[in-house]
């Protein structure tokens, strides 16, 4: 996997988030689910999102695609996508700019198709109400579609119950990129499959990827695969981003305390077998400051070693 | 964590049997409607042994029945056929319907979800509690004072990493890591002799997986719990377990010491379970060539690397196991040649196959 991309340079980024503030406003109080974040996508490269359920990952992916729902409200900053604010589109806007111009992946996305319709008919369906294509040149794409995803196109009268898992997920991926998006938004593809699955699954994304040039922002836990797949990536905790940079400036110098310890959370396949710590329970980062550059392209928040919070640890 | 060193109220009488031995174990379940014979075959003549004070590993992809053969062995499902030695006794004989107190009281099991098993209207002290009335095991005799329940109460936590003030808590009121702390506080209860632990990890945060992974290690080194761990992630099962068998459609295909299985997998299942885990020191190995071929050897074999050797006979109609490597590392495969009769459609099967 060779970092080949022009998106450190003086290209213009296809996503550019700034200063994003997402809370949850309640009753009696709010919470800050994204606090202060700032990244930008280049084009054709893949920026990988990282942290633990509740860091606000999905919260941001949501904002991009301006699916938030109350309670959640975007309080501050921006979202800009190839120059065009997206907090300000109109509902006609966002029609078009969802699908055609960014696309999403959900976790459970092979749960998403239509348990009574056939694949065919759901996949045609994008390009007769998106393109505006003739029914039949619609199927013509759809089964072009299945190919392009290794799936046999006489598939495309069968039933979603009548595929596997990953033949789901396929489809969903293959519908996502029907109408060649710029960017696609994976958020935790592969979770609900099997790992001799989902390797497969990330390679064709990659293949798909370099094919139709579009930009990723991929979403996961699983730092291994994040860093095998990504060319930058950033860790989030608590709503912030703790460090950024490229993915193997990361997998071999890890700055933060706490992408130390989930890079420590995965076993190696080789060497010797040597204990590993992950992070003890209970240890809790507060007040995390902005981000500072320790090296070109590798920004870390900075922390005090002391402060490190011990909330309710055994220790 | 803890200091408190709990010792081992058993003596070892022999420790040459093993803590659980399983033979032959085989379930199938009916499909289909009410009239209906059809059968899927979920386990098929499973051999597993588990020394005292040893973890093995069981790994597989979800459908290739480690979970069935967990609940086998914990009787919450009646195999169709085999025998289950625990101590040395065939509990399947011995307590014939169900399974009995004396063994629950030797064998707990762990579940992967701590989030559905933990009542939402209990404290953490409930489950605990109950664990040692049931048992008897309230303090060091057959029926302890409430202060002895309560010194035992407080040293399953400390034990677990827990603080004991914690007791008093709901289980909404902790994290997924530290309800998983308690179910295992809870197996530990008991005393057991062997845990049966069912992808204990899968629903934690990353950051805390780790931290579970040494508390079962310490167990065993402390207490000598003997362990089976059952997952799909063959990184913590190298990390973890001394040794690691791997199943296939139902059947252990390859079983042997954990580095040594993981470092020369002789199975073309397990060299593909192997090849698919993501590792960032081997970034870009993903070949589908490679992998193309492997699926076919996993799914129709026509080969056996140990074909023409006269001191391993292969064989097409039984199991053969055939030894790998140094016998001390008692790493073995099964035939290639070796069809199964009838066997479950595998996820594998159904998969579309990568370009080549």
């Amino acid at each position: 996997m060779t970092v080949s991309q022009t998106s450190f340079g003086s290209h213009e980024p296809v996503l550019d988030v700034k200063n994003l503030t997402v809370k949850y406003i309640g009753d009696t109080r709010s919470t800050t689910a994204v606090d202060n974040v700032s990244f930008s996508i280049g084009a054709g490269e893949v920026f990988g999102l990282a942290g633990e359920s509740g860091c606000g990952k999905s919260t941001i992916a949501n904002s991009i695609m301006r699916l938030l729902k109350d309670p959640a409200k975007i309080a501050a900053g921006s979202i800009s996508f190839g120059g065009r604010n997206v907090l300000a589109m109109s509902q006609d806007e966002l029609r078009r700019f969802r699908w055609q111009d960014v696309a999403m992946v959900f976790q459970s996305a092979m749960n998403s198709l239509n348990p009574v319709l056939t694949i065919g008919e759901q996949m045609a369906d994008i390009f007769t109400t998106h393109a505006g294509y003739s029914r039949q040149e619609s199927l013509r794409r759809a089964a072009q579609l299945l190919e392009l995803v290794r799936i046999d196109p006489g598939r495309l009268k069968s039933y979603p119950h009548q595929l596997s898992g990953g033949m789901r997920q396929r489809a969903v991926i293959a519908m996502a990129v029907a109408l060649k998006p710029s960017l696609l938004i994976l958020d935790e593809p592969t979770t609900a499959l099997d790992v001799v699955v989902q390797q497969e699954i990330m390679a064709q994304i990659k293949d798909l990827q370099r094919e139709l040039g579009f930009s990723v922002l991929f979403i996961t836990h699983d730092m291994s695969l994040m860093v095998e797949l990504s060319h930058r990536m950033a860790v989030m905790y608590g709503g912030r981003i703790v460090e950024t940079a490229k993915a193997q400036d990361i997998y071999t110098t890890p700055g933060h305390p706490y992408t130390q310890a989930l890079m420590g959370a995965f076993p190696p396949l080789t060497g010797p077998r040597v204990p590993l710590k992950g992070l003890p329970e209970g240890v809790k980062f507060q007040n995390i400051p902005d981000l500072t550059e320790i090296a070109p392209g590798h920004f870390v928040a900075p922390f005090d070693a002391e402060a490190a919070v011990f909330e309710g640890a055994a220790q | 964590m803890s200091h408190t060193v709990h010792s081992p109220t058993r003596p070892d009488v022999s420790t040459r049997t093993p803590a659980l031995e399983v033979r032959g174990l085989g379930k199938s379940f009916h499909t289909g409607g009410l009239f209906s014979s059809q059968t899927v075959r979920a386990l098929h003549h499973v051999d597993l042994t588990i020394g005292r004070g040893e973890i093995v590993a069981l790994v597989g992809e979800s459908g290739s029945g480690k979970s069935t053969l967990a609940r086998c062995v914990a009787r919450l499902e009646k195999p169709s056929e085999g025998a289950i030695l625990l101590d040395g006794v065939d509990v399947l004989k011995r307590d014939r319907f169900q399974a009995s107190r004396t063994f629950r009281s030797r064998l707990q099991m762990v579940f992967q979800d701590p989030f559905g098993s933990l009542n939402p209207v209990h404290r953490v002290e409930h489950f605990l509690r109950r664990s040692l009335v049931i048992h008897g095991k309230g303090g060091s005799g057959r029926r302890g004072t409430e202060e002895q329940t309560r010194h035992r109460l407080e040293e399953l936590m400390t034990t677990v990493g827990l603080q004991a003030d914690m007791l008093n808590s709901y289980p909404h009121e902790l994290s997924g890591g530290q309800r998983q702390r308690v179910a295992i506080a809870r197996a530990l209860a008991v005393e057991p002799q062997v845990i049966l632990a069912d992808e204990p990890t899968s629903m934690l945060d990353v950051s805390v997986r780790i931290g579970v992974l040494n508390l079962m290690r310490k167990l065993r080194d402390e207490q000598g719990i003997s362990m089976l761990y059952i997952t799909h992630d063959l990184a913590s099962a190298r990390y973890l377990a001394d040794r690691t068998a791997v199943m296939f459609a139902g059947e252990i295909v390859e079983e042997g010491e954990s580095l040594d299985l993981l470092a020369n997998p002789a199975h073309p299942y397990t060299q593909l379970l192997v090849s698919a885990v993501p590792d960032p020191a081997r970034a870009g190995s993903y070949d589908p060539v490679q992998r193309a071929r492997l699926r076919q050897a996993v799914m129709a074999s026509t080969t056996c690397r140990f074909e023409g050797d006269p001191g391993q006979r292969c064989s097409a109609e039984e199991p053969v196991r055939h030894q790998v490597g140094d016998p001390l590392d008692r790493h073995w495969v099964r035939c290639h040649l070796y069809r199964p009769g009838a066997g479950g459609g595998h996820a594998l099967s159904t998969e579309p196959q990568p370009a080549t």
